[in-house]
């Protein structure tokens, strides 16, 4: 072998073997329902930019996914520091399954909202429209928080649905009312800005049901303890209510 | 093939090192299968087996992997033929592509699908106005194009392999005795090209039953339509229902199973045993 291509070679291993090391950073494992997903990066930056003037080299890990994914992979035994559930009930699994090193805390709200492509080619204005099955809806399965609060609202309304997609993730609702392969979608109010100039927000009538998005430290480490601190002090609740949440 | 005897050798001890490392291999393969077994909830397996949406989801996944793997044989085999026998330019170019969708992420696969023949795909319009189709989300025809998306090249290349190593002579013979191109594909390309083909078909079943992205990600999640086994398997994972999974997965496990042994006895193990240099003739 040239002596040139040997030389980039060993480069190359040497490049791939420092990269997977984070060398004397603290990293926390934060696991965050999908809807958190903007709010959760913002809050990750303040967070780690409050250490950068000490000796700590703190790295927010984030990882976000459907609340009941996440929650599925902590019961097999994922080394997550923090978890962040967006409702109670598979915040719960986990708090059976004994995984959490503190009980769980409230630390924000949200509301369901009708999403369309930004042309309406469904001429949605109103909740009652979706029940029309001739129309391509996107919803959360009930498994997932969006899903189980979607569910409770058209209830409250009375109103029957004929979903074609159930989705694991508020996130992948969102993306198929992007692309326009979905004529309507159910998620979260905060999700319409992630949306962009892509999708409109249908105005729903003042709604009585909102999620709880609970959060906990799932490992022992202080780091865990502290980054939860922080969601629930004065500058997370800030980032959270600039991203639309609402905030007990 | 893989099946036939190894040739006779004097006695001889195997090196033990290659031994050793291919029980590794099968330990890797098998633990896992092992340790789903060990988890099966056998007791209980009869009632969740028998519940209205687990049988749905077989039928779903039986019916998409069998069309999946038809639209992969009656597309497939034209072009199988077509980079075997076939010199043009961009040839190559032309087989990479084919085989993407092996290497691709199925996701990726599924997305790509959305800017081809979704609503505001490429394609998307036209298939509206051909077919009066408004969306293959959550439809059985988007489930079996995902699949047959992912599953197609397996089929290909198998395929093509086998028609490589047809011996081309048998052909020109066949022609020069005044067989007609029909006759000549019929009573002797088909026939011999006849294990490739069934090998390559239950690969691209295989492959289409146990599809998962792709699905999910084009063609959605909508019980009854295109909720195969694999998206009834993530779900119920993540649903605080890790039984109702493992219960599918065994359940999936064993529908490939039956065919891949049914399959493999029946019809690839015959033409694998020949000797290589015996002459081939056409099974009568």
């Amino acid at each position: 072998m040239q002596r040139q291509t040997l030389g980039a070679l060993i480069g190359l291993l040497a490049w791939l073997l420092t990269g997977c090391g984070d060398g004397n950073k603290t990293i926390v494992a934060v696991y965050a329902a999908a809807s958190l997903s903007d709010a959760f990066e913002d809050l990750a930056a303040e967070y780690e930019a409050q250490y950068e003037t000490t000796d700590l080299d703190v790295k927010v890990k984030l990882n976000f996914a459907g609340s009941a994914r996440l929650a599925a992979q902590i019961s097999a035994g994922a080394r997550a520091d923090v978890f962040a559930s967006a409702n109670e009930t598979t915040m719960s699994r986990i708090v059976a399954d004994e995984r959490t090193a503190t009980p769980p805390v409230l630390f924000a709200h949200n509301q369901l909202a009708l999403v369309v492509p930004m042309d309406n080619p469904g001429n949605i204005t109103t909740l009652e429209d979706l029940s029309d099955d001739d129309l391509i809806l996107a919803v959360c399965a009930p498994e997932v928080p969006c899903g189980a609060l979607a569910q409770a609202v058209l209830a409250d309304a009375s109103i029957d649905i004929d979903a074609d997609t159930e989705e694991t993730s508020v996130r992948a609702v969102l993306t198929k009312v992007m692309l326009g392969e979905a004529d309507a979608g159910l998620v979260y109010a905060t999700d319409v800005t992630a949306g962009g100039n892509q999708v409109a927000a249908v105005p729903l009538d003042p709604q009585i049901r909102f999620n709880d998005y609970m959060i906990t430290t799932i490992s022992n480490r202080t780091i865990a303890t502290d980054f939860v601190g922080f969601v629930l002090g004065l500058d997370g609740q800030r980032i959270l209510q600039n991203h639309g949440f609402d905030t007990p | 093939m893989s099946d036939r005897p190894a040739p006779k050798e004097p006695a001889r001890q195997p090196p033990i090192i290659i031994v050793v490392i291919a029980a590794i291999a099968v330990a890797v393969l098998a633990l896992p299968l092992i340790g789903l077994l060990q988890r099966t909830p056998w007791p209980s397996l009869g009632s969740t087996l028998g519940k209205a949406s687990t049988l749905e989801a077989l039928r779903v996944s039986v019916v998409v992997s069998i069309l999946a793997a038809t639209v992969s044989v009656v597309l497939g085999l034209p072009l199988a033929w077509v980079l075997a026998r076939l010199s043009f330019r961009g040839r190559a170019l032309v087989r990479a592509v084919v085989l993407l969708p092996m290497v691709l992420p199925p996701v990726v696969g599924g997305i790509a699908l959305f800017f081809a023949l979704g609503r505001r795909g490429l394609v998307g319009r036209a298939l509206q106005n051909a077919f009066g189709v408004d969306t293959l989300i959550g439809t059985t025809a988007g489930a079996v194009i995902a699949a047959a998306f992912v599953s197609m090249p397996f089929f290909v290349i198998t395929a093509e392999a086998g028609l490589r190593q047809l011996d081309p002579r048998l052909e020109s013979a066949a022609a020069t005795l005044g067989a007609g191109r029909w006759t000549v594909l019929r009573r002797i390309t088909l026939p011999l090209l006849a294990p490739s083909l069934a090998a390559g078909a239950t690969l691209s079943w295989a492959r289409a039953l146990g599809e998962f992205g792709a699905t999910i990600t084009f063609a959605g999640n909508h019980p009854g339509r295109t909720r195969t086994l694999p998206l009834a398997i993530a779900q119920a994972n993540e649903s605080a229902e890790p039984e109702a999974a493992i219960v599918m997965a065994v359940l999936l496990i064993g529908v490939s199973l039956v065919v891949l042994i049914g399959l493999r006895h029946r019809w690839i193990t015959p033409y694998a045993h020949k000797p290589a240099n015996s002459p081939q003739t056409s099974p009568s």
